[in-house]
């Protein structure tokens, strides 16, 4: 009895462990799936059958008409929108988070309401305006659209980290001579700078991603999603899944590269310590 | 012994002076924010509530005439995809709840050291563009594909069909399949704030609960589900509301017969260039989706959240 | 009346002048006016339980709040108007507030660098070893001990020489073991330097281990302020009596106030109250509280009560209940005089212990009449027992 029970009992015991990595491997699957594929060779205009192993795509990354243009442009509209809206929401996260005020709270809500509505609904408001005042579509609609909605998220992020400050630092700034603009310069913002980083990273990875408001937004300029979406309906190069890989492995390179780095750090304080 | 002065001296003049200019500070920080908003976020909204009470065609050009029946009009057409937008969603929910609690809790508690590779393997698919992982489900998913032959030769397929989620012995161009890419895509958003309000129970209270005769389903059911429900209802609206008012799945991996109510919007914006009823939808999905969030916020007790 | 402290071991520190400083936030004063003087070279306290304003005051003199009513004077300068950034003083912040993106060395470095000077390290390098942290200084505040980052946050106020160092519950957040060594220390390194500090705390003990002169706080007011064997030996009003160590408070009437003691009667009994320590003008027939210590109550068994010596205050009693705490032995007594509702408190030298002194016996408490204080009876009796001395904020 107990020799068959134990199996099961140990099974119980992991199901949970079990069922995680379940999970992460329905999240990663695609990303092996891309990773894959970019080495295929297709025989038609559609990526999705495996044919055969090739590394041409790799080799001859921009030979796709429009790709690296749509790529470069992506990056430009991402570095800039990461910028307006990183600059704008820090000043608004820190009048929120440091700050007792009337009209704080309706401030609070109209920074939150973007976040908490359906992409769809903003991208057909925002074109609704560019179309009612005549702007034409491209480059800065597109820009403007972005910086919209990264601002909320911007805000989120600077927010929590300034409300979790002690004010006792700036305080203790000002006690040892610091002047206000020293003091904000000297303690404020390498406190806050974590958040700051945190919500403009975030900003550009949703930029850079950023499909539904830019296909109501863009008029006939072609960022990255847009011609990823474009391929989705006329032939997908296998191209598209060089460039994803590559953006994989550079993220997940990023993220270990600066855990390593952290590590050493430790070690290289703790063997002093000893 | 001291006691009162006799006579205080009186109220120094750069005090309210020095407060005064104080009290302008996050007024001015705040300026440049709330005028994009207002410009960029408010106004949008105005001219579309505007738009969706106008007639008229693209050549004559479209006028306010008050012309409420476009909201009626497209409720009385697209209701269908309403109710999909909503099931779908709300099915995508449940799943990401299904599926992302394991993995958030098993970060949270019993990852030790591996505790960041988890966390940057949940985060890393971000960085590649959304669209095209979503196309690689269409490789996962394709007839040919090992998923279907795995699923069809364990009759699953036939039994999904009978369910009438699948249709053909086919994945692709189905009602799961488009709940799949709904769910894998909106994974991320359950898992963090899950695992951030689960990051925050002290495991001790898991210990306390079995020193006090709860067995780990009791503790679970207790004491850490309760103590993260701030991450489910979190975790639940950042699923639900961007998968109401999504069309991409539907679009890339889903047939006419799985159009959802962004599929319209976008078509009717986009192609048939219906300005009016784009907008009507649109403001009748964001009050579903405010009101179905207020009702669901007001039942999990959680005002503050997010 | 002006409140001046007896002067300190003096030193290169500065005198602090309070002249009618006040604060009030809408309704609530948080601070009374007050007048005060700390003289330089001092080691002065703020003693008093949270909400008392003992720390608003301090943050009035480091600039950090800017008072309703009155003037900061430093070394006849009125620095009133000027910010913090502007004034010679500097503070120790509750819970240290030490800059957690900077090293220690950088920490300690801030005010210098703040101030234009130019080459630090030897400054700091010497701060550091005053308060023996040489060997730590590249590591960051949250990897240091509680301890070790009091001692960084009381070095980075010190390297800039400041006229007066402003203490804000430094010690609040150690153990008990800690605190005790602490506290030497911090009188030493004041010794040493010769500056004036102003330590704010709720604790009466390191107020009295460590200050030269005390303000006892409360509700916003100073109650009392002396040297801590003044205030403890003669307290002037119930909460001082209470807040400082234990009272045992008798109410009594005065039956002849002609003569250098007072004659009282408490219950049924007659007590001895030299008229030079009674706090109010007494006349026959007022009402006085009579106060005194507990170790300076001895005990006797009843049945030696012939044994104790003329000339002492006598009061029967039973035992309550009865403490070995080590060094003595704490005894509650019921007593006919005793009003408060506990008994008197009796803490006796483990020296001869009687063993006939156990729960419900009868015995005899008897003191020297010049060890009782007299204070006026139209005040709380149990003011200051019943205080509120959380970490919070005062």
């Amino acid at each position: 009895m107990r020799a068959v029970a134990r199996p099961f009992r140990r099974l119980r015991r992991h199901l949970v462990v079990i069922a995680g990595l379940g999970t992460l491997a329905y999240l990663l699957l695609p990303n092996v799936i891309v990773t894959v594929f970019s080495f295929n060779k297709p025989a038609g205009r559609f990526n999705y059958e495996w044919r055969e192993f090739s590394t041409d795509a790799w080799t001859h990354p921009c030979d796709v008409a429009g790709l690296c243009g749509s790529l470069s442009l992506s990056l430009w509209i991402a570095l800039w929108a990461t910028l307006g809206a990183t600059l704008l929401g820090t000043l608004a996260a820190f009048a929120l988070a440091r700050h007792r005020f009337r009209g704080r709270g309706a401030a609070s809500g109209l920074f939150f309401l973007p976040m908490a509505m359906p992409e769809v609904v903003m991208a057909a408001s925002m074109a609704t305006l560019f179309l009612n005042t005549g702007v034409a579509f491209g480059f800065w609609t597109i820009l403007i659209a972005h910086i919209t909605f990264c601002l909320s998220f911007v805000v989120t992020a600077v927010k929590a980290r300034v409300a979790s400050m002690d004010p006792r630092l700036e305080q203790a700034a000002q006690d040892l001579y610091a002047t206000p603009f020293q003091t904000f310069l000297r303690v404020t913002l390498p406190i806050a700078a974590p958040g700051i980083a945190a919500g403009a990273l975030l900003s550009f990875a949703l930029s850079f991603d950023d499909f539904v408001i830019t296909n109501f937004n863009a008029g006939s300029t072609v960022t990255f999603p847009m011609y990823v979406w474009g391929a989705a309906q006329r032939g997908t190069p296998v191209q598209i899944n060089v460039v994803g890989t590559a953006m994989f492995a550079v993220a997940v390179l990023c993220v270990l590269a600066g855990q390593l780095a952290g590590r050493r750090k430790n070690r290289r304080r703790g063997s002093r310590r000893s | 012994m001291t006691t009162a002065a006799p006579a205080p001296a009186p109220v120094r003049e750069t005090a309210p002076a020095r407060s005064r200019s104080a009290r302008r500070v996050p007024y001015r920080l705040l300026l440049p924010g709330i005028l994009w908003l207002l410009l960029f976020f408010v106004a949008p909204l105005v001219y579309q509530a505007s738009t969706s009470v106008q007639t008229g065609s693209l050549e004559d050009g479209f006028r306010v005439t008050w012309h409420f029946a476009t909201y009626w009009d497209a409720l009385s057409t697209y209701w269908p995809q309403f109710l999909r937008s909503i099931g779908y969603a709300a099915v995508a929910t449940a799943l990401c709840l299904l599926l992302g609690y394991p993995l958030a809790y098993l970060i949270a508690f019993r990852a030790g050291r591996w505790r960041t590779l988890l966390m940057v393997l949940v985060i890393a698919p971000f960085f590649t563009s959304f669209l095209i992982r979503t196309l690689a489900w269409k490789t996962i998913l394709s007839d040919g594909g090992p998923v279907v032959g795995a699923l069809d030769s364990l009759h699953v397929l036939g039994l999904t069909d009978a369910l009438g989620v699948t249709e053909g012995h086919r994945l692709l161009a189905t009602p799961l399949a488009v709940v799949c890419g709904l769910t894998y895509n909106f994974l991320p958003f359950m898992i963090l704030p899950l695992y951030t309000s689960l990051e925050r129970i002290d495991g001790r209270l898991h210990e306390a609960a079995g020193d006090l005769y709860a067995g780990p389903l009791t503790t679970f059911r207790r004491v850490t589900f309760p103590l993260s429900m701030p991450g489910v209802v979190a975790g639940t609206l950042l699923t639900f509301i961007p998968a109401a008012g999504d069309y991409i799945n539907a679009e890339l991996l889903g047939s006419p017969d799985q159009k959802m109510i962004g599929n319209v919007v976008q078509s009717q914006f986009l192609r048939v260039l219906d300005y009016p009823t784009a907008a009507a939808l649109s403001f009748l999905l964001m009050a579903v989706i405010l009101g179905m969030v207020t009702v669901y916020l007001r039942r999990a007790g959680t005002e503050d959240v997010v | 009346m002006t409140a001046t402290a007896p002067s300190g071991p003096g030193g290169s520190g500065t005198d602090v002048r309070l002249a009618g400083i006040s604060k009030r936030y809408g309704a609530f004063t948080a601070v009374h006016p007050l007048d005060l003087t700390v003289p330089a070279g001092s080691f002065f306290a703020l003693l008093g339980a949270s909400g008392c304003g003992k720390t608003t005051t301090l943050r009035m003199i480091a600039g950090l709040e800017t008072p309703t009513t009155g003037s900061v004077v430093l070394a006849g300068r009125d620095v009133t108007a000027l910010p913090p950034y502007k004034r010679p003083v500097n503070t120790v912040f509750q819970s240290y507030a030490l800059f957690p993106h900077l090293d220690i060395h950088e920490n300690v470095a801030f005010g210098l660098r703040r101030r234009g000077v130019k080459s630090v390290r030897k400054q700091v390098g010497e701060m550091l070893d005053l308060v023996q942290l040489g060997d730590l200084a590249r590591r960051r505040p949250h990897e240091l001990s509680g301890g070790q980052q009091q001692r960084v946050a009381v070095a980075r106020a010190l390297i800039n020489h400041p006229q007066v160092l402003l203490l804000d519950e430094p010690l609040g957040a150690l153990d008990l073991k800690l605190r005790r060594q602490m506290q030497l220390e911090l009188k030493r390194i004041q010794t040493e330097v010769g500056i004036t500090f102003v330590h704010v705390t709720h604790d009466q003990e390191e107020a009295m281990t460590m200050a030269d002169t005390v303000a006892v706080m409360n509700a916003g007011r100073v109650e009392q302020l002396g040297a801590p064997a003044d205030l403890y030996e003669t307290p002037r009003t119930t909460f001082v009596a209470n807040f400082l160590g234990t009272s045992n408070l008798i109410t009594a009437d005065v039956l002849d106030a002609s003569g250098d003691d007072l004659v009282l009667r408490a219950a049924d009994g007659k007590l001895a109250l030299p008229a030079a320590r009674c706090q109010v003008p007494a006349r026959a027939g007022d009402k006085i509280l009579v106060g005194i210590r507990p170790e300076k109550i001895a005990l006797t068994h009843a049945d030696d009560a012939e044994t104790v010596p003329d000339g002492r205050n006598r009061v029967r009693g039973r035992i309550s209940s009865a403490s070995f705490i080590g060094v003595s032995t704490q005894y509650l007594v019921d007593a006919p005089v005793a009003t408060g509702t506990a008994g008197l408190s009796v803490y006796a030298q483990n020296v001869e212990r009687d063993p006939r002194l156990v729960p419900g016996a009868e015995v005899l408490l008897h003191w020297n009449p010049g060890h009782g204080f007299g204070l006026d009876a139209a005040q709380r009796i149990e003011a200051g027992t019943d205080v509120d001395l959380g970490e919070a904020p005062s």
